[in-house]
């Protein structure tokens, strides 16, 4: 009791140090791997833990090349960058119809009741559908790969915005309406710029969600003879898996604008997170 | 003016209900017409009426794959759970660099799960045999994931790394919302460690305990990329994830059919354990 009062953190402190150390240990093998040549690979400690003899590009030189990186990267940013966009322009649209009607009006009552059941679908029971589906309507490509994502988003984010909607007074509607703007313009003039902190909750998890997922693309665009970053890699790996160091080269690089995205908005990230699940 | 409220509403929710619809609720009543027959994914079909379903009860693959989802939703929901528990409280405290250790511990949470799962997946296949014939624990000296018993607890590893920084973080939010002066009235009552925690601070975050529960099960239950990056569930079939039997076999196996009843099965135990977790945490809040 006395020495937790004197030294008030030391003991949490230590634990987190080395609890540190299972999260720094993986990321740097994996930087250490990606540098290395194939014949630095050892079977002895000093030898798996050892820096690189020189620190070249080459391994990321190739990799770049086999998995034709900047076209993957290209198409994860593009998909990302649209479907959160649209996310935020049509969720927040559709988010703000129904929480405004859904308590005094059966039908938005029902509509919410509806898309937000959505969210107890898992996409194992739409991914055979939606692949002969999404090929039918000419749709197996990145765009449809961004249409799906939107449907898919849009329960949870229908219920973020309505449910951050009670936080806006309807009094500043009601006052624009006064003045003779029209529904259409009051929403895009006083409440959409209203919503911002939710749209920043909204563009975190939605970026993370697409950015990173796999099982999507994989069963609609697969045979476009696009990749996303993910696919990729999993393209990478069942055709060089056995090049180590080249592989990991590749998983870094597909790592790296995910990291410096994290690096820079650190706080924005944690905080959109939670409130996406807290809420 | 009335009217143009009503019908801006109206051109708002019918073209993206509609949107919703084409590729949600059509797929999903698909997928429950497909179940009901012979379809290998192209060609012609026929109607079995309940066979799918009935076989389902009966094929060993898809008993097992249930069997190891569940198991593997069950402990790393537990394991995920306790660790973030105590590694939130550890980052509650007075610490110093608050905001790095938070930044650090929520890192693997951003990072997509398949470039993870292959990561760990030399970390198991090589680097931890390696590190096991130098050091002489034998248990260890054959990769885990090779093994038909053992492969698992690499899924769960490598699923658990990620979602306690997920899980951290809500509870460092729960715990954030605990009154300080709670901690003051229970340290005058002699409340200490594991009494404190117990009888204090774990009834105030309940209900973030709960969106835990809800997160992870639902996650595990669906777990796909995992399996994809470590086993492509082998060996033996021993780590084949619900999702990724579907996939394997509804997609590329020509079970199109029999998968889609498979899948109508999983839905339906979704909704059921989300109905009951709802319903449970709900209850629970309100008894505080």
């Amino acid at each position: 009791m006395m020495k937790q009062k004197l030294n008030p953190a030391w003991l949490p402190m230590v634990l987190l140090i080395l609890g540190l150390s299972t999260i720094a240990f993986p990321l740097y093998m994996t930087i250490v791997i990606a540098f290395k040549q194939p014949s630095e690979m050892s079977n002895t400690i000093s030898g798996i833990l050892s820096l690189p003899e020189h620190w070249s590009f080459d391994n990321f030189r190739e990799a770049m090349e086999v998995t034709d990186f900047w076209s993957s990267l290209g198409y994860s940013l593009l998909i990302t960058l649209v479907t959160v966009v649209l996310s935020i322009l049509v969720h927040s649209m559709i988010g703000y119809v129904l929480g405004r009607n859904k308590n005094h009006n059966k039908f938005y009552g029902f509509v919410y009741l509806f898309i937000v059941s959505g969210m107890f679908v898992p996409f194992a029971i739409l991914m055979m559908p939606l692949a002969k589906e999404t090929a039918e309507l000419g749709l197996a490509n990145w765009f449809g790969v961004i249409l799906l994502y939107v449907v898919f988003y849009m329960p949870m984010n229908i219920m973020l915005y309505s449910g951050y909607l009670v936080n806006i007074p309807i009094a500043l509607e009601e006052a624009a309406r006064v003045d003779g703007a029209s529904t259409w313009r009051t929403y895009w003039k006083v409440i959409f710029p209203l919503m911002k902190p939710m749209h920043a909750t909204v563009a975190v998890i939605t970026a993370l969600a697409v950015w990173n997922d796999v099982m999507t693309p994989l069963v609609i665009m697969a045979g476009s003879g696009v990749n996303t970053l993910p696919l990729a890699q999993m393209n990478f790996q069942s055709q060089f898996g056995t090049n180590y160091n080249l592989a990991f080269a590749s998983y870094l690089l597909s790592l790296i604008p995910i990291l410096i995205f994290y690096i820079i908005c650190q706080k924005q990230i944690i905080n959109g997170v939670v409130n996406g699940a807290v809420k | 003016m009335k009217n143009d409220r009503k019908r801006t509403y109206l051109l708002i929710t019918i073209p993206i209900l509609a949107l919703f619809i084409t590729f949600n609720t059509i797929p999903l009543l698909r997928g429950v017409v497909y179940s009901f027959t012979n379809f290998r994914g192209f060609g012609n079909y026929e109607w079995v009426g309940f066979r799918n379903y009935i076989d389902l009860f009966t094929d060993a693959r898809v008993g097992s794959s249930y069997i190891f989802t569940i198991k593997l939703a069950i402990v790393t929901t537990i394991v995920v759970n306790v660790l973030s528990i105590l590694l939130a409280l550890a980052l509650n405290s007075k610490i110093r660099a608050k905001g790095f250790f938070r930044g650090a511990y929520f890192l693997p949470n951003v990072l997509g799960a398949l470039v993870v799962g292959y990561i760990f997946n030399y970390f198991f296949t090589y680097l931890v045999p390696a590190l096991a014939e130098m050091t002489g624990i034998g248990a260890l000296k054959t990769s885990i994931l090779a093994g038909k018993n053992t492969a698992w607890i690499g899924i769960m590893v490598v699923c658990a790394w990620q979602a306690v920084a997920m899980n951290t973080i809500i509870y460092i939010s729960g715990l954030q919302t605990v009154p300080e002066d709670v901690y003051e009235a229970g340290s005058l009552d002699g409340a200490t460690g594991w009494k404190k925690f117990w009888k204090l601070t774990f009834p105030l975050i309940v209900p973030f305990f709960s969106i835990n529960m809800v997160l992870c099960v639902k996650n595990f239950l669906m777990v796909f990329d995992q399996i994809m990056a470590l086993t492509k569930g082998g060996p033996a079939q021993s780590t084949e994830s619900i999702s990724y039997l579907i996939y394997n076999n509804g997609m590329k196996g020509g079970q199109f059919g029999f998968q889609s009843a498979n899948a109508v099965m999983f839905f339906i135990v979704i909704v059921v354990i989300s109905v009951a977790q709802m319903k449970f945490s709900g209850k629970k809040e309100e008894q505080l």
